[in-house]
């Protein structure tokens, strides 16, 4: 009886979780590189939405549109952080952040002018739209998919940052900027590995999140973008694992406070409802500041020690 | 010094034109959305203007033949965006505003219009406070309280529902006022009901829809906008959703129509006009949007008609009838003259009650998805006694 009345609120919980880690990995690499909180992250995500409803609209296959929108997703982040974060390098930290912000904006507001800020549909991928039934109850395959996609993924990526050149270049960048930099690192082209790569998830989040979710407008990235950011300070931002465990906390348990009433008087706990349903958001970001609170480097932060 | 007066005789240089052209041209404010949620139907409402005032540009006034302009500002579908629109539309000196499509924008917008002396003409807000307690708001269409009785009575009279989820937009006082006369309606038929609110940008309704599902209820209430609803249509057809989902005016959207193709859903709406009501106007209509391309594309891109555009339509007649009456462009005079004007529309015959300036209306048409064919079905005209 329990299991049944919480099995649709946890798969649709498993499922949010799962897009939200793969943008906040995205967050999670660029703060531990950079120091940076990229806000134009979330946008980053909502243009890759856009960018499959148009290309698909026109014509190409979901064989080519598919990797186009990807490398093109790719290819903004890197563009984005040449044009507006590199110039800044030396700058204070507070100057790129800023920057960040425009940069958000500026995505929103050409997204906007593009569409005449009306909601535009996303196109249907076949075998991951399809509706399937699991413990009576039925939801899409895209609901299956994405979690296992996104660890697959996140091993995937902790394996290139722990056992490949270019990820002990990362780990040495995110130590100490300048050391590596003396040590023969190009600090630019690492910098720009970590776009490349936190944008393309971004990519393959949106892919998952928007066949989920099938309209796409200017501020569809706002609400996941932030959600992410939470669950990225959560798992402890810099750590790539903590970002994905703190993403699928956030997911269930946003999920489950929507049902929550339904849960209770189901279970005969509760007699009336309460409208604890409004509160999924509050939720949320009350538990970011109680974690901020009791907890400032997150589940699975490193302590910093000040080097003098 | 000198510097500044230059500017002042430049700017002032600007406004000759408009004084030189402006003789005989008065200006009717389009206080619509054209961005946010309710983007959509916003611009489906100020086609019925703009093909209004493509067959009836001109309007008498006072003796003399006045060319009539359609000022546009987009409220942006949000109450906080609300009153600088209208603001644009208080200095571009507009004798009359019809809008908007959803009730938070126009009563968060009401003041500055009140304020400024301009009436304005409510064309598919519903919510009873847009009108209530102000002499300057009018309305033709009608009201939530009557339009939720209806849709209460239908689904526990001919769904047979016995149980109904509602679900409504926190914060959006077109949302709520509606649930809540639905509610009170559906309970007093003897029907139980459960509502609940989600925040804006929600995306992920699949828990609400679970609820519903857990409830065994008959029928899913959301008078959402088009943009949330058609999120709520999508996750409904792959959860194999087993009640009817039920929806307002704001509902009445070919994109609706668009996402419940090729499902199994039961989606019914309660509107202000049926295709086929009025062919000629029909005809007419749809030829405007086939030869003008951003005109179908405004309308979602076929030419299906929505009881908005039709009532978008009437509202700009109702003013040019006002205008008429009042036999000067001063805004003043048109507020004193509207509560008598009456009108013939194409939605029904439109009058002014003398309390708040509400529309006398009575009839609500209930219409329902055909999922094989993407098109509306009529069902039912309804009334309340």
């Amino acid at each position: 009886m329990l299991f049944n009345t919480i099995l649709p609120y946890l798969l649709s919980g498993v499922s949010v979780g799962g897009q939200y880690a793969l943008i906040a990995i995205g967050y999670t690499m660029v703060y531990g590189i950079l120091r940076l909180i990229n806000f134009a992250h979330g946008d980053v995500f909502m243009v890759a939405g856009i960018l499959m409803v148009y290309i698909s609209a026109s014509g190409l296959p979901l064989y080519v549109s598919i990797p186009v929108v990807l490398i093109a997703t790719a290819a903004i982040g890197f563009l984005i952080e040449r044009v507006a974060y590199k110039p800044l390098r030396t700058a204070p930290r507070m100057s790129v952040m800023i920057s960040a912000i425009g940069v958000s904006y500026a995505l929103q507001n050409l997204v906007l002018y593009i569409t005449g800020g009306l909601n535009q549909f996303y196109p249907t991928i076949p075998f991951i739209s399809q509706s399937i039934t699991i413990g009576g109850a039925s939801t899409k395959m895209v609901t299956v998919v994405t979690p296992i996609l996104t660890v697959v993924l996140m091993v995937a990526l902790v394996l290139l940052i722990n056992h490949t050149k270019i990820g002990m270049a990362m780990r040495a960048v995110s130590k100490d900027f300048e050391t590596s930099s003396l040590m023969g690192i190009k600090i630019n082209n690492v910098i720009s590995a970590t776009f490349v790569i936190g944008s393309f998830l971004a990519g393959v989040g949106s892919l998952l999140y928007f066949t989920n979710y099938t309209t796409v407008i200017q501020t569809s990235g706002a609400m996941p973008g932030l959600k992410a950011f939470v669950a990225a300070v959560f798992g402890g931002i810099g750590s790539i694992p903590g970002a994905v465990v703190g993403a699928f906390i956030i997911g269930i348990c946003e999920s489950i406070i929507k049902g929550l009433d339904i849960i209770l008087f189901k279970l005969g706990l509760s007699k009336q409802m309460m409208g604890l349903a409004t509160f999924s958001d509050a939720f949320t970001f009350a538990l970011l500041i109680v974690i901020l609170i009791v907890k400032p480097t997150g589940l699975f932060g490193e302590k910093t020690t000040d080097k003098v | 010094m000198m510097k500044k007066i230059v500017a002042i005789l430049l700017a002032m240089m600007m406004l000759l034109p408009a004084i030189a052209l402006g003789e005989n041209v008065v200006k009717i404010g389009v206080f619509e959305p054209a961005s946010g949620d309710s983007g959509a139907g916003g611009k489906q409402e100020m086609l019925g203007m703009q093909y209004a005032n493509k067959i009836c540009p001109t309007v008498e006034i006072g003796g003399e033949t006045y060319n009539v302009e359609l000022v546009y500002a987009d409220n942006g579908s949000s109450a906080d965006k609300a009153p600088s629109a209208a603001q644009q539309l208080v200095s571009e000196g507009v004798s009359v505003v019809l809008g908007s499509y959803g009730s938070g924008v126009s009563i968060a917008a009401s003041p500055i219009f009140a304020q400024a002396g301009i009436p304005a003409i409510g064309v598919t807000c519903t919510n009873p406070q847009v009108t209530a307690g102000n002499t300057h708001y009018f309305r033709i269409c009608f009201l939530d309280p009557f339009q939720g009785t209806v849709l209460a009575n239908y689904a526990f009279k001919e769904l047979g529902a016995t149980t109904a989820y509602c679900l409504a937009e926190l914060g959006n006082d077109y949302d709520v006022g509606l649930v809540h006369y639905f509610k009170q309606a559906f309970e007093a038929l003897g029907g139980m009901v459960i509502s609940e609110t989600f925040p804006s940008g929600t995306s992920d309704f699949t828990s609400y829809l679970t609820n519903a599902s857990m409830m065994e209820a008959g029928v899913f209430f959301c008078p959402v906008s088009i943009a949330y609803s058609t999120q709520i249509i999508n996750q409904a057809a792959a959860m194999n959703a087993g009640y009817a989902i039920l929806g307002s005016d704001t509902l009445d959207s070919n994109k609706v129509v668009e996402a419940a193709t090729g499902t199994n859903l039961n989606i019914l709406v309660s509107t202000f006009y049926q295709e086929g009501g009025n062919p000629e106007f029909d005809a007419g209509f749809k030829a405007w949007m086939n030869e003008d391309a951003e005109a179908l594309t405004n309308n979602g891109g076929n030419d299906m008609i929505a009881a908005v555009s039709v009532m978008g339509y009437d509202a700009y007649f109702v003013a040019l009838e006002a205008l008429k009456a009042a036999g000067t462009t001063d805004s003043k005079k048109v507020n004193e003259v509207l509560w008598n004007v009456t009108f013939d529309g194409v939605s029904g015959a439109i009058a002014f009650d003398a309390v708040n300036g509400d529309a006398v209306r009575d009839t609500a048409y209930i219409k329902s998805v055909d999922t094989a064919n993407a098109a509306w079905n009529f069902v039912a005209v309804q009334s309340v006694e």
